[in-house]
This record gives structure tokens, C-alpha cells and sequence, in this order.
């Protein structure tokens, strides 16, 4: 047993590795997992072969952490800032709510319904209404950015810009994060829609659907705290 | 050839490729992890490179150095070091030292080599992300290095240390040399650095969590897998608010908004500017809130391999294994709620400097943990004197010698007068950087064999180890004097015996200064042997055996089948058994055992 090259070891994982998890829709091949810590897996199969959905929702998890951190950070750095604003030598001159922020809230926060729908439609197996939902999602979304940039266009029409004061700082510098984050959602929703168009829906393209679900949920929750934080947060 | 390891080049893990593919922009976290320690072996040399102007200025000010002419022709054209170049040439190598060696090798670097091949992982659990961070970090390092050529003509880079206080950095070349497009490209540099941190992180945490081989459990974890995994959790929290942080800078730098920038601020005589409010010390807040989990960042990995390479060359289980781990993550925890003390000097209600003074003392007991179960691993051990050892037990020595004046500093009535002084300087070189290179060192010798299938020569790692051990306390101990005696720290020289300028009562101190440039020569030249002694062994080195320094962990081990985890990482010297060790991955029936 311990006379083999550890190359042979590393060609056999490879080629199996390759090969899992490909096998058109409804997934592949699951290697059989042991029961105990002690059993040996059959020859050939580590765990890393195996696929692990759990793997993308955790990393996922880890990442909105991080995500999350970063408006933790710039929040309070807002709160901070606000509270001196509004001391003795007062800069803080709150926004005029552009309404089409409304507008946007509503469209995103029925984007989150509709992504939901689809992946309820996949679970069953539904590509049909799968198809309609992811695309309808990506539309929203869009719609969503376009509507921010709407709301931007009518604050540079009373003149108000990124410098002007800390607030419009705070607003812009933290929906144009928030847009940057939710293009990477419309991203892999767009590669997600590609797929269901092509009826792909493989084993990991359901983790994917998965994961973005999950990230496009934050997305919403996130935007509706900085929505809160933004215009109706007062100290 | 069965008990030789396959070097790297001739693995055929991932069937046949292009060059591109293989070495390149591979996904290979083996390949990536080389690529990372590479790149930090790479910036070591710059950052020390400037270090040695540095030495050169404090020990000789005002004279006129070949080197800094050939290294910096635009910046110093007679060889005389200028007060700005000699602050860019501290923000320099601050930043270079900190992020793209420190942070970068033993968590990167050694991780992506050895977390998957000790959990008994076949790959990362996201090897394109993973390939990503790495061309992420090596992108940062190009914008910083950019710094060099298109600052200001005579500076190399900010002038403003490597933690970029506002309001000097927020409103532009006004400030000094350097302070317009120098920061600028810092703060894109770095920005891009924790963008690139984050990814990685990701990819560790969830390797940890999720690609185990069957039978490691957490408590049959290597110390030096929780180290990593402790670090990637440290850097996935306190990345993202530097980020935002950097966001924000930048934005005061480049569109003109006033986060950072206080009221009636006047630079060279100038207003900058009438009304704002914003606060330099949110900067330093947001920072901090960073900087210091960052230290632990580098140091952990550090402390796991220390952990890791004492027990294997004592023989000896790891002394108290899980109040290590439990060391490790209180360090990490408690790493967040100390950073005021690096802001006492800046001011601040007693209150907080009391409440972070306490939480910083209490610091020192997992720390201290630590120390004494290293000392326990290695009682009574049978000690194997090997070069990765003698790096190891040189990493405990400094973190001792560097660790117990963090008492010192961590208590805001004594950290005040000497926050500015060389006495910081000592303190943070020893613990966070000497100690973290040590831990660089010694892992480099004990995985060389792992990484290139050679061994690399004992006699010169001895002799490396010897002449850096001797060199690093011959730099830093005086500094610990100096520090004492009121030398203040990121001044271009203290006192010019020739011309009779600067400061008076430090005139006794000339002899010391010159002392630790002297010291600290010879420990950068001695730094030509290790990198002599990698080449060697690179290509004329004896060839390894599959496991030569008879670990028990699961990168050694050579079975033909997915590892399948029977034991603990440390089981050394059992009682009755065959051989002294016995491996995590060998079957309890099997003849050698019990």
C-alpha cells in the first residue's frame, strides 16, 4: 500500500473530479459517503470529488459576512460623520429624497419575490416558469440600476454632487457600492438565465441558482437598510 | 522512487497542459500558493533594500551613498538621502513589509501550499477564485511599485507612513511630495490588496469548513490549520473596513469630499479649508479597527507553525493542544478589541484609553498560553536540532523578547512618551515582523522538500540562522535603548556629528545608531544565504524522501488511496508503538501500530 507513487493517486482524482457533476440535468453521479468518521471512502473518491453543494451556500455565507462588514464600517463612519456635522460648525445638509428611490425599493423588493418564485419553479422542476422568472429578475434589476441612475441624474439637476456636502458624499459613495455588489448578482444571474434559455440546468448550475438566490436576497435586504439609514435615520 | 516526492514540475495532478495554464494562470493551489511566496520573497528584497538606505541615512546623515544614487538616480542624484525621500522610503517599506510579505507568505503563501494537502483536500474549495486573489495581490503590488517611478521627482512613494493619517493625505501634492498621486496609487494599491484578501479568505474558511477529508475533526486539526483558519476569519472581518476606509479617503482625495478633513485647516500657510467637520480621527478609528487584527494576521500562522514544528522536532505531542486552539482563537477574538491602543497618543476620553489599556493586557494571557506551552512541548523533548528547529525556537525567543514590552506599550501612561520613539520600533520589528519572518524561515526549510523535492543544505541553513538570530536582536535591542532615551522614530537622523545639527541630547547616542546600521547589514547580507541556499538546493540539493523530517501530518504522507484521518496531528513517541510517530492517515490495525 504505501509502495505507490502519490502521482498515481493525483491522476486517478483527476480524472474522476473532472467528470463529476456533469451529467445533464438532474445532476450527477453522488459518490457513495461514509457513515462514520473511520470508514475508508472507496478507492479514488476524496472528498473534493464529491460535490458538495454545502460548499458554495457556506462560502457564500462567508462572503456576504465580509460584505457585510464593509457597510458595518461605512455606517459608522456615517454616524460619526453625522453626529459632527450637526455640531458646531454644521455641514450636514440632509438630502431632498429623489422619489424614484420608492420606485426602486418597490422594484427590487418584488425582484426578491420573483427570484424566490424561481427557484421554488426549479425545485420543482418547473423549467418553464424557471425560464420566465430568472429573466423577469434580471429585468428588474436592471430596472432597479436604472432607477438609481435616475435618482442620481435628479440630485445633479438641483446641483447637488459628491462633494457637496458629507451627506451626498455618504449617498453616493453607498449606492454606487450597493450597485457595484448587485451587478455582480445581475452577472451571475445573466449566466444563471443563459443556461435555463439552454436548458442546462446541470447539478452546478442549481448550486449556482442556489447562491445567487441567496446573494440577490441580501442584495434587497442590504439596499432597504441603506434606503433606512440614508433618508430616515435621524440622530 | 516510491519514497521520493514528486517535485512540483512533474506532478501530473492536472493531465497535461500549456505552460500558460500549468505555471501561470493556473488554479493549482499548490502552484498558487509557490506564486504567493515568491511574490513575498520578491517584495522582502525591496522592503529590504530600502531599509538599508534607511540604516545608511540614520547611521552616516548627510552623506552621499552609491547605492542610493544607482537604486534611486531621480530621487537621490548626488546619493544624499533628503528628509521627504527618506519618509517615502519608510512609507515604502511599511507598506511593502506589511502587506505583501507579512500577510502575504504565511497565510497565502503557506496556506494555499498546505491547508488542503493537511485537511487531506484534494484542491481549494474555489480554485479559480483562488487563482483570482492571487492576480488580485500581484496587481496591488504593480500599482504600488508604480509609486516609485511616478511620485513626485524626488520622493519614491507617499511621505506619510504607511498608515496614511488625513488630513495630510486627503488634500493632495500641497502637503509634500508625493501626497498627490503617491497616495493615490497607495490607496488604489491597497484597496485592490483587500479586495484580493477577501477572496482568499473566503476560499480558506470554506476549505476548512467543508473539504475535510473523512475522520478530521476539529480537534484532529493541525495547530498550524487553525492558524490559518483563524487568520482567513481575522482578514475576511477587518479587510472590509479598511476598504471602506480607503473608499472614503480616496474619495476625499479625488472628488473633494470632506470625510476626514477637519475645519480651518491650514497647510503651509494656506487655508484648505473653511467649513467642514469631517474627522481625521474616524480615519484612525477605521484604521486601527484593522490594523491591529492585521498584526495577528501575521503573526498567527506563525504561531501554528511554531507550534506545529517544535512539537515534531521535540518528538513530543504538542503540550496542552487544545488551550492552544484555544489561544489561537481567543487571540483572534480579542485581537478586535484592542486597536485604541495604537491611538493613545492621538488622544482620547481615559475611559476608553482604560477600558482598551485593560483589554490589551488581557491579550497578553493567550499569548502567554502560548509561550509556556511551547516551553512545555519542548521539556524533556528529544530535542532534533534541525534548521526549521533552530527557526522555531528563535520565533519563541523573539516573541518573547518583542511580546513583553507590548505590556509596556499597552498601558496609555507609558505608551505616551514612548509612542514616538524607537522603543515602538523595536517592539513592533521584533513581534510582528522578525518573529513572523522566522516562522517564514522555518517553514520555508521544513517544506522545501514538499515544494521543490530536494532538501536544502543544513550547514548554511545553520550558519543563516546563526548570523539573522545574532543580527536581528544586534538590530532591535539597542532601539529598545534608544527608544528610552528619547530617540523619536520617522525622523530623517537624529544628530549630525559632522555639522553639529539636530537634536542636542541624543549626541551619546551617534555610537548606538551606527552600532545597529552595522548590525542590521550584516543580517540583510547574511539574507544572501538563504537565497544562495535556495538556488543550491533547487537544482543540486539531495533528493528528498517522502517524509524526511518523519511528520505525522498529511502532506507526508505517501498513501496511494484518499486520506482517511485515524488520529490527532501530534502523536509522537506512543508508548508500545513501533516506530515514534505515527501518522494521522495510518490505519490503527496496521502492523507498526499498537
Amino acid at each position: 500500500m504505501r509502495t505507490t507513487v502519490t502521482t498515481e493517486r493525483a491522476v486517478k482524482g483527476a480524472t474522476l473530479g473532472a467528470s463529476a457533476g456533469r451529467r445533464g440535468p438532474g445532476g450527477g453521479g453522488k459518490p457513495p459517503k461514509p457513515g462514520g468518521g473511520d470508514e475508508p471512502w472507496p478507492p479514488g473518491f476524496t472528498r473534493d470529488d464529491a460535490i458538495e453543494p454545502s460548499k458554495f451556500r457556506v462560502g457564500m455565507w462567508v462572503g456576504m459576512a465580509s460584505i457585510l462588514m464593509l457597510f458595518v464600517s461605512l455606517t459608522s463612519a456615517y454616524v460619526l460623520r453625522q453626529s459632527q456635522g450637526l455640531g458646531d460648525r454644521r455641514d450636514w445638509l440632509p438630502l431632498q429624497m429623489p422619489r424614484v428611490l420608492w420606485l426602486t425599493t418597490a422594484l427590487l423588493l418584488v425582484s426578491s419575490m420573483t427570484i424566490e418564485m424561481a427557484r421554488r419553479a426549479l425545485r420543482r422542476n418547473r423549467f418553464g416558469w424557471f425560464r420566465w422568472l430568472i429573466c423577469l429578475t434580471t429585468l428588474l434589476g436592471l430596472a432597479f440600476l436604472a432607477g438609481q441612475l435616475r435618482a442620481w441624474v435628479v440630485l445633479v439637476g438641483q446641483g447637488v454632487y459628491v462633494y457637496s456636502h458629507p451627506h451626498s458624499s455618504f449617498f453616493y459613495i453607498l449606492t454606487s457600492l450597493h450597485a457595484i455588489h448587485l451587478l455582480g448578482g445581475i452577472v451571475a444571474l445573466l449566466i444563471v438565465a443563459v443556461a435555463a434559455m439552454r436548458l442546462r440546468i446541470t447539478r452546478t448550475k442549481r448550486n449556482a441558482v442556489d447562491v445567487t438566490v441567496m446573494y440577490w436576497h441580501f442584495m434587497d435586504v442590504l439596499w432597504v437598510y441603506l434606503f433606512v439609514l440614508l433618508f430616515f435615520w435621524k440622530q | 522512487m516510491a519514497d521520493v516526492i514528486e517535485p512540483l514540475t512533474e506532478d501530473a495532478r492536472h493531465g497535461p497542459k500549456r505552460f500558460l495554464r500549468r505555471y501561470v494562470f493556473s488554479t493549482d493551489h499548490r502552484v498558487i500558493g509557490i506564486q504567493y511566496w515568491l511574490l513575498a520573497l520578491a517584495s522582502v528584497f525591496i522592503g529590504m533594500a530600502l531599509s538599508v538606505l534607511m540604516r545608511l541615512q540614520l547611521g552616516w546623515p548627510g552623506g552621499h551613498f552609491a547605492v542610493a544614487r544607482f537604486l534611486f538616480p531621480q530621487a537621490a542624484p548626488s546619493g544624499g538621502i533628503s528628509p521627504d525621500l527618506y519618509l517615502s522610503l519608510v512609507t515604502m517599506h511599511g507598506t511593502i513589509m506589511i502587506f505583501f510579505v507579512l500577510t502575504t507568505a504565511p497565510q497565502s503563501g503557506f496556506g494555499n501550499l498546505f491547508l488542503p494537502a493537511q485537511i487531506g483536500a484534494r484542491a481549494m474549495a474555489f480554485p479559480v477564485l483562488n487563482m483570482l486573489s492571487f492576480w488580485l495581490t500581484f496587481l496591488s503590488l504593480l500599482v504600488l511599485l508604480a509609486a516609485f517611478f511616478v511620485s513626485a521627482p524626488n520622493v519614491i512613494g507617499p511621505i506619510a507612513g504607511w498608515t496614511m493619517y488625513p488630513p495630510l493625505t486627503a488634500l493632495g501634492e500641497i502637503t509634500g511630495p508625493g501626497q498627490g498621486t503617491g497616495v493615490v496609487l497607495w490607496l488604489l494599491s491597497i484597496s485592490i490588496f483587500c479586495v484580493a484578501s477577501l477572496l482568499g479568505s473566503i476560499n480558506f474558511i470554506t476549505t476548512v469548513l467543508r473539504m475535510r477529508a473523512p475522520g478530521m475533526t476539529p480537534w484532529r486539526l493541525p495547530l498550524t490549520c487553525w492558524a490559518w483558519f483563524t487568520g482567513a476569519c481575522i482578514a475576511l472581518l477587518s479587510f472590509p473596513v479598511l476598504l471602506a476606509a480607503g473608499i472614503l479617503l480616496l474619495a476625499d482625495h479625488l472628488v473633494g469630499s470632506h470625510f476626514f478633513i477637519p475645519a480651518s485647516e491650514y497647510v503651509n500657510g494656506q487655508l484648505m479649508t473653511a467649513d467642514a467637520s469631517g474627522s481625521p480621527i474616524l480615519w484612525q478609528h477605521l484604521f486601527w479597527f484593522f490594523g491591529h487584527p492585521e498584526v495577528y494576521l501575521a503573526i498567527l500562522p506563525g504561531m501554528g507553525l511554531t507550534s506545529h514544528l517544535l512539537s515534531t522536532f521535540a518528538r513530543k505531542p504538542v503540550f496542552g493542544y487544545r488551550a492552544m486552539v484555544a489561544a489561537t482563537v481567543g487571540i483572534g477574538l480579542l485581537g478586535f478589541l484592542i486597536w485604541g491602543h495604537h491611538m493613545f497618543a492621538s488622544g482620547m476620553s481615559p475611559y476608553a484609553s482604560a477600558a482598551f489599556s485593560l483589554l490589551t493586557l488581557v491579550i497578553g494571557v493567550p499569548s502567554a498560553v502560548k509561550t509556556f506551552n511551547w516551553l512545555g512541548t519542548i521539556w524533556r523533548g528529544r530535542l532534533r536540532l534541525t534548521t526549521p528547529m533552530l527557526f522555531s525556537l528563535g520565533f519563541v525567543s523573539l516573541f518573547v523578547s518583542g511580546g513583553l514590552t507590548g505590556l509596556f506599550l499597552g498601558q496609555a501612561a507609558i505608551d505616551i512618551p514612548l509612542h514616538d520613539t524607537y522603543f515602538v520600533v523595536a517592539h513592533f520589528h521584533l513581534i510582528m515582523g522578525v518573529a513572523a519572518v522566522f516562522a517564514l524561515f522555518a517553514g520555508t526549510y521544513f517544506w522545501f522538500p514538499k515544494m521543490f523535492g530536494r532538501m536544502m543544505s543544513e550547514r548554511l541553513g545553520r550558519l543563516h540562522f546563526v548570523l539573522t538570530f545574532a543580527g536581528v536582536y544586534a538590530t532591535f535591542m539597542p532601539m529598545y535603548l534608544m527608544g528610552i532615551a528619547g530617540a523619536p522614530r520617522r525622523y530623517a537622523f537624529h544628530y549630525n556629528p559632522a555639522t553639529g545639527e539636530g537634536l542636542q541630547y541624543l549626541a551619546g547616542l551617534v555610537p548606538v545608531t551606527r552600532f545597529v546600521s552595522y548590525a542590521a547589514f550584516v543580517t540583510v547580507a547574511a539574507q544572501f544565504l538563504f537565497v544562495f541556499n535556495l538556488l543550491w538546493s533547487y537544482w543540486r540539493g539531495p533528493r528528498a524522501a517522502a517524509n524526511p523530517w518523519q511528520a505525522t501530518t498529511l502532506e507526508w504522507s505517501d498513501v496511494a488511496t484518499a486520506p482517511v484521518v485515524h488520529r490527532g496531528a501530534y502523536e509522537f513517541s506512543v508508548p508500545g508503538a513501533a516506530r515514534d510517530f505515527r501518522m494521522q492517515d495510518e490505519p490503527t490495525a496496521s502492523p507498526s501500530g499498537q
